[in-house]
């Protein structure tokens, strides 16, 4: 019985996320229908709020909640703010939203509203919402809607269409991916999916309830994430020659897609302060508004909503005025004696060996209050695992000469031979997000940020090792202040260990917007760095 | 193969040497005697001799050589014997004079580009002319003879990968470039291109110019592609294409020899493959040796087609000698095997193997067995293996079991929507029992009474099934609550049924000849009929429900319609048939199905509100069973008419499967309005968006013949209604129809009307219009 009745329901939610308005207001008049008769069932006030119809309540309620806020449809909006209210006035506890937005760095009012979006935004919104992708991450992408539909379709393609894995595979790589680097974020995520795909749940209690085959990934995705550049192909060998739980060329071109894209997505989460979605736990409340009631990790980040109400914001945008007009002058002053004053190659090969192994020095956040991983994450957590410290002084990172292996001219045939169609999105991603400009710096208009955009995108391969022949690394030092480079460093080596404080130190006349935009250069430098990598050491087991 | 009396006197042998590192690419001198290689970390040039290479040069000098040494790529000047130049990695272009006397052999060095420089080319015949393409989207001319480049080409785009003075023509040159693009640009003129066209998808990684041929040029991409481009018309033209199968990094036209080629790859490809653009579908010749990617390939002597220098990134270089090549086309089977869509077979072999064989069918449309497309006059100078082929074609017979008429039938007359559901499915069983498919219909029936919605009985035609329409079908394994309500119920059904029984009977007087649908009805008239004792049978251990005896006209029904089947069979089958397998397959899974039906009614009388997902993995079992057997057309109909109540059952991939075989063949039969339908009642999201694509139709305005950029019906531009109408002169708001002569036209039936009675145009143009 409880299972036709929970057929229903899907197809009830789904026809709110219908682009037809008659097909939504069907399922929002039956939505109604069911909450009333539930809420009328249950009475008012359950005294004993862990019954099972009571918490399935809550849940059904933390939904309407979500849809209340996010859903791109103002009709539905509307009517679930509506229903919320008419089953408050009943007098059954209703939810409230927790925290202050999709992001904890950013402000509420400065991310995009999905009442308040162009056409293009809408649409891709609705999209995104039909298929259930709506969520926070998309939310703060939202700032940049050219970069994001090409995210959202690369990622779509990658967990739903065509391809190698089976679907409870992929999204298990994921959780793998995001676990480690305690990203309990997209964990929960995926962990969602996985079960809704069918996925045995014995695997989710850590590694070694999955199949020998996944667990052989393990190694791969501890290296990847960390320390890419000690990936051999003796590694590759011995996923693609281990008898019945060998993995195919393609399925491993899948899973290392997967991998690096869940690895940089962690950092683009934590890097954003991305938020537990509404309906999700630790999205939501049920106790009423108080003082108290803030986000833990607000109050260890020393940031509450309470911070901003006291313009601390104001205050230290005065003291770093004309931050930005410094940066640009410089950017100028490279432009312009590049010509004249040419290192030497000795000293350009220095000043790369420099950033490199100052890369490596810039302290990442000491000790400061991370966000408590969940259960799940720390399930991941083989105690083998154990976080190889990059930063260790005296390590050697080899140079990767990028010119060697490129993406353009390498990478994308490899990816796109073994797992035809994901060449050409990722290549389409790259080049959006290393390409994405609005020629606005700050207030400043009109200005060629390609500059700026390129030290950037370099410093974060550097920092993997990856050089580029023709870059002279001295402009990393002259654009990129030292606040700046901790948050890089932070966000690509251990973003789980990304502070609101960090993310407020840099850039501070920038607007939100840029910052999110530097966000994704970052994610994607990660991205590409990393599938280098695996992609030169699967090469490399070809011939 | 004859060796040709002007090579120079080098030796003429395969041979190799062992390089300290990776090669990036390679270069000869004019008389073919020396090579140099350059590469991140080598920079040599070898002499050709009798015994093998020597090496004669250690350009890389110095203690810590820098990155000026890192090469891109190199280039050997073609008329001064002691100049080359260099692309370097970090964006230097650097010439070298060899007849320095010190050990330094650099000459210039241009630092002009910001980006790595991927190509150095010198002009063909002007001595001091070099000529650079970079990363940074520029091309820079310099003269030898100056310090700094004399001219700056922008291409206005992503970074150059290849520039290439073209052989004849003394000012053009042509770059490729890595969106794809291909310009040519005249030397003189720095400020914009002559002409730009787009070649490839993605990067365009290299291109050469045909050596005789002025105009040709030979592009090659990282979509797997070398195109040849005839530049002398107007807009370039695409004149060959040859498919490899690997991203094309280098490609160099074969001296003396119009029409081959020389291509390698940059991934995963090893070999070289040397093509015959008139015969792209196989390498005319494949020299196999390296053991990683080639990165320089070059004809060692510009009228020697015989010998091709290669290196790679394995650290070797080698000397390729024509006549040790593998011939890929030595190893292929001339064989070719194809269905067509009626059931046709063609098959074409070598002629050799043909002759002789009995049994072998002659087309019968006279002798076809060589097609005018297929013969061809054999081409001196193509040098390629002649294959003569025999064609045959097997037609099936007309009433063979190969014939797919009963899919199209099928397909037109099938209902999916529009319907009550039990209407749907009994439309489609008559249709399948019309077209002689007892199994199919017997399933659709079947699949009326498992899903029958109880709450809203449908009024099929036939009044017989009206009754089995109304059985309410639901779940429940609560055994104990049954009884008291079965008590009751059963005298009513039972004379519902017994009523029911005799319409049958009655029914199946009338239709003797198709015995074997009628067998269906029976047995679920049967089932319907004992459903509770039968159920009760079926768990006789669990069932305590002692009352539940088994009626005595149970038994001798069920054996009289079980044996049906076979005996009403049209004598008139040949044993192979369809029907024959069709009804064995029938009878074989009657039993199955049987039991299932009877636990359902026995079901009937409790909690009638219940969804009928009992059935589901039988269902979903069964629409396996027809896509296995590859009636994809049976899986996709009932998914669509059953819709929700077996959608969640089945993974989306293996549907968006089905939907999209089922379309593919309705199309392939050109059932373009069912294709339609099927795509516009699916489900899949992948597949309702296959007809959402390209659905914007551009119209120009009547009167302007500008283009109509607003939604309205009035141009915005000189304000008077489009698309009137010129029977009726009103604005055409539906369906518009015009002539594609004289691009008059209107509503629909206007048209139709006036063209019953004229011929000529109604808007009095005097066009004589036709309408079909």
């Amino acid at each position: 019985m409880s299972r036709g009745v929970s057929e229903d329901v899907v197809a009830m939610w789904e026809g709110l996320a219908s682009r037809d308005a008659a097909s939504r207001d069907a399922a929002m008049e039956s939505l109604q229908q069911e909450m009333m008769r539930r809420v009328e069932s249950i009475g008012p006030l359950p005294e004993t709020p862990c019954s099972s119809s009571a918490s399935h309540l809550n849940r059904v309620l933390a939904r309407i909640l979500m849809l209340s806020k996010r859903c791109p449809y103002g009709d539905v909006r509307e009517k679930c703010i509506w229903l919320l209210r008419s089953i408050q006035d009943i007098g059954v506890r209703i939810p409230r939203p927790l925290g202050n937005g999709p992001s904890r760095f950013i402000p509420e009012k400065e991310i995009l509203q999905v009442s308040k979006v162009d056409a293009r935004t809408q649409s891709i919104f609705e999209e995104a919402f039909s298929l259930g992708h709506l969520d926070n991450i998309s939310l703060v992408m939202g700032f940049h809607p050219q970069y994001l539909e090409s995210f959202l379709r690369t990622q779509h393609y990658l967990l739903q269409m065509d391809g190698p894995l089976s679907l409870h595979y992929r999204h298990y790589i994921g959780i793998m991916a995001a676990a480690r680097h305690q990203c309990s974020y997209l964990v929960n995520l995926h962990v969602n999916d996985f079960l809704q795909v069918g996925g045995d749940p014995k695997w989710l209690n850590g590694l070694e309830g999955a199949p020998q085959k996944l667990q052989a990934l393990g190694e791969l995705n501890k290296i990847l994430a960390h320390r890419p550049w000690l990936l051999t192909k003796t590694h590759i060998e011995s996923l693609l020659k281990a008898e019945e739980n060998s993995w195919s060329l393609a399925e491993l071109i899948h899973a290392v897609v997967l991998l690096t894209h869940y690895h940089s997505l962690a950092s683009f989460t934590f890097g954003c302060g991305i938020t537990p979605d509404i309906h999700t736990d630790g999205g939501h409340t049920f106790r009423p508004p108080s003082l108290s009631g803030y986000c833990v990790c607000d109050i260890a980040n020393g940031n509450g909503a309470l911070e901003e109400m006291l313009g601390n914001q104001q205050v230290r945008v005065a003291e770093v005025s004309g931050e930005v007009e410094v940066l640009m002058e410089r950017m100028k002053q490279l432009q312009e004696c590049r010509d004249e004053e040419e290192a030497s190659q000795e000293e350009m090969t220095t000043r790369f060996e420099r950033e490199k192994t100052e890369s490596m020095l810039v302290a990442t956040a000491e000790d400061e209050e991370c966000v408590p991983s969940r259960d799940v994450s720390r399930h991941f957590e083989d105690p083998s695992y154990g976080y190889q410290d990059f930063s260790r002084r005296g390590e050697h990172v080899p140079t990767f000469r990028v010119q060697d292996y490129s993406w353009e001219d390498h990478g994308f045939s490899l990816v796109n031979r073994l797992y035809p169609d994901v060449g050409q999105l990722l290549d389409e991603k790259f080049q959006i997000a290393y390409n994405l400009t609005y020629n606005t710096m700050a207030t400043h208009q009109g200005v060629d940020t390609s500059m700026l955009r390129r030290a950037i995108w370099n410093y974060i391969h550097c920092m993997f090792g990856i050089r580029y022949d023709d870059y002279d690394y001295g402009e990393i030092n002259e654009l990129l202040d030292r606040s700046f480079k901790v948050y890089i460093k932070t966000m690509v080596c251990s973003p789980e260990k990304t502070t609101k404080r960090m993310y407020e130190s840099f850039w501070r006349q920038f607007q939100h917007s840029e910052k999110v935009h530097v966000n994704l250069l970052l994610m994607e430098a990660r991205m590409q760095a990393e599938l280098l990598y695996a992609l030169r050491a699967i090469t490399r087991y070809m011939t | 193969m004859e060796k040709m009396a002007c090579v120079s006197t080098v030796s003429s042998r395969t041979m190799f040497c062992h390089l300290d590192a990776p090669a990036n690419a390679i270069s000869v001198c004019r008389d073919a005697t020396q090579v140099v290689v350059a590469g991140r970390n080598i920079f040599k040039i070898y002499a050709m001799e009798e015994d093998g290479f020597v090496e004669r040069l250690n350009l890389r000098v110095g203690r810590k050589p820098s990155l000026n040494f890192s090469c891109a790529d190199v280039m050997w000047h073609q008329m001064e014997e002691n100049l080359l130049a260099t692309a370097a990695t970090n964006g230097a272009v650097v010439t070298w004079n060899l007849a320095r006397p010190c050990r330094n052999k650099q000459e210039h060095l241009f630092t002009e580009h910001k980006r790595t420089v991927n190509k150095v080319c010198f002009h063909p015949t002007e001595v001091h002319m070099l000529l650079s393409g970079s990363q940074d989207g520029f091309m820079k001319c310099f003269d030898l003879r100056k310090k700094e480049s004399v001219s700056t080409f922008s291409g206005q785009s992503e970074s150059v990968r290849d520039v290439q003075f073209s052989m004849k023509d003394y000012f053009t040159f042509a770059a490729s470039f890595e969106n794809g693009n291909v310009q040519l640009w005249d030397i003189r003129r720095p400020d914009r291109y002559e002409r730009m066209f787009t070649a490839h998808t993605g990067p365009v990684f290299c291109c050469d110019w045909h050596p005789e041929d002025r105009g040709w040029l030979a592009t090659g991409g990282r979509d797997k592609m070398v195109k040849v481009w005839d530049m002398t018309t107007n807009r370039a033209k695409e004149i060959y294409c040859v498919q490899t199968i690997a991203s094309v990094a280098r490609v160099k036209w074969r001296p003396e020899r119009r029409w081959h080629l020389a291509t390698c790859s940059m991934m995963v490809d090893h070999n070289i493959y040397v093509w015959d653009v008139r015969r792209p579908f196989i390498p005319f010749a494949t020299f196999e040796e390296h053991k990683d990617v080639t990165t320089g390939i070059v004809w060692s002597h510009q009228h020697d087609p015989y010998v091709l220098l290669s290196g790679s990134k394995d650290s070797t270089l080698y000397q390729h000698i024509f006549k040790d090549a593998s011939r890929p086309v030595d190893r292929a089977n001339p064989e070719g095997l194809c269905f067509g869509l009626f059931g046709d077979l063609a098959f074409a072999a070598k002629e050799s193997l043909m002759t002789g064989e009995a049994g072998r069918k002659p087309y019968p449309a006279g002798d076809r067995r060589y097609p005018i497309f297929f013969f061809k006059k054999p081409d001196v100078t193509e040098q390629f293996a002649q294959v003569a082929s025999a064609l045959s074609v097997f037609e099936s017979e007309a009433d063979g079991s190969s014939r797919m008429d009963w899919f199209i039938k099928t397909a037109r007359r099938y209902l999916l929507s529009g319907k009550p559901f039990a209407e749907l499915c009994d439309h489609n069983a008559k249709v399948a029992k019309e077209l002689n498919r007892p199994q199919v219909s017997t399933t659709w029936t079947m699949l009326r009474i498992m899903f029958s919605d109880p709450g809203n009985p449908a009024l099929p035609a036939n009044h017989n099934m009206s009754k089995l329409g109304n059985i309410p079908l639901m779940n429940s394994f609560n055994l104990k609550e049954m009884s008291s309500a079965l008590n009751e119920r059963n005298k009513e059904n039972r004379q519902d049924n017994l009523h029911n029984l005799e319409t049958n009977l009655n029914n199946d007087e009338n239709e003797e000849t198709e015995g074997s649908d009628g067998q269906a009805e029976y047995l679920f008239g049967d089932a319907e009929l004992d459903d509770d004792d039968l159920y009760s049978m079926e768990h006789e251990n669990q069932a305590e429900e002692a009352e539940f005896s088994l009626p005595q006209e149970a038994f001798p029904l069920r054996h009289e319609i079980v044996d049906h089947p076979s005996a009403p069979e049209p004598p008139a089958e040949k044993p192979e048939s369809p029907q024959v397998s069709g009804s064995e397959a029938e009878s074989f899974c009657l039993t199955p199905m049987e039991s299932i039906s009877l636990i359902s009614v026995s079901q009937l009388l409790y909690q009638p509100q219940l969804p009928p997902s009992f059935f589901c993995p039988v269902v979903r079992e069964m629409l396996d069973y027809y896509a296995e057997q590859g009636d994809v057309q049976m899986a996709v109909s009932v998914l669509i008419v059953l819709g929700d109540r077996i959608r969640k059952e089945i993974d989306e991939l293996t549907q968006e499967h089905w939907y999209m075989s089922y379309i593919d063949l309705l199309q392939r039969f050109e059932l373009w309005n069912v294709s339609n339908e099927v795509i516009k009642l699916s489900t899949c999201s992948a597949i309702t968006c296959l007809n959402q694509a390209s659905t914007t139709l551009h119209i120009n305005c009547s009167n302007c013949k500008r283009p109509m950029s607003n939604k309205g019906w009035i141009c915005d531009r000189c304000h008077q209604c489009a698309s009137v109408c010129a029977v009726c002169h009103h604005v055409v708001k539906g369906l518009f129809v015009w002539c594609q002569g004289c691009s008059h036209g209107g509503h629909l039936e206007h048209v139709m009307e006036w063209l019953k009675s004229s011929n000529h145009c109604p808007a009095g143009c005097g066009h004589l219009c036709e309408y079909t």
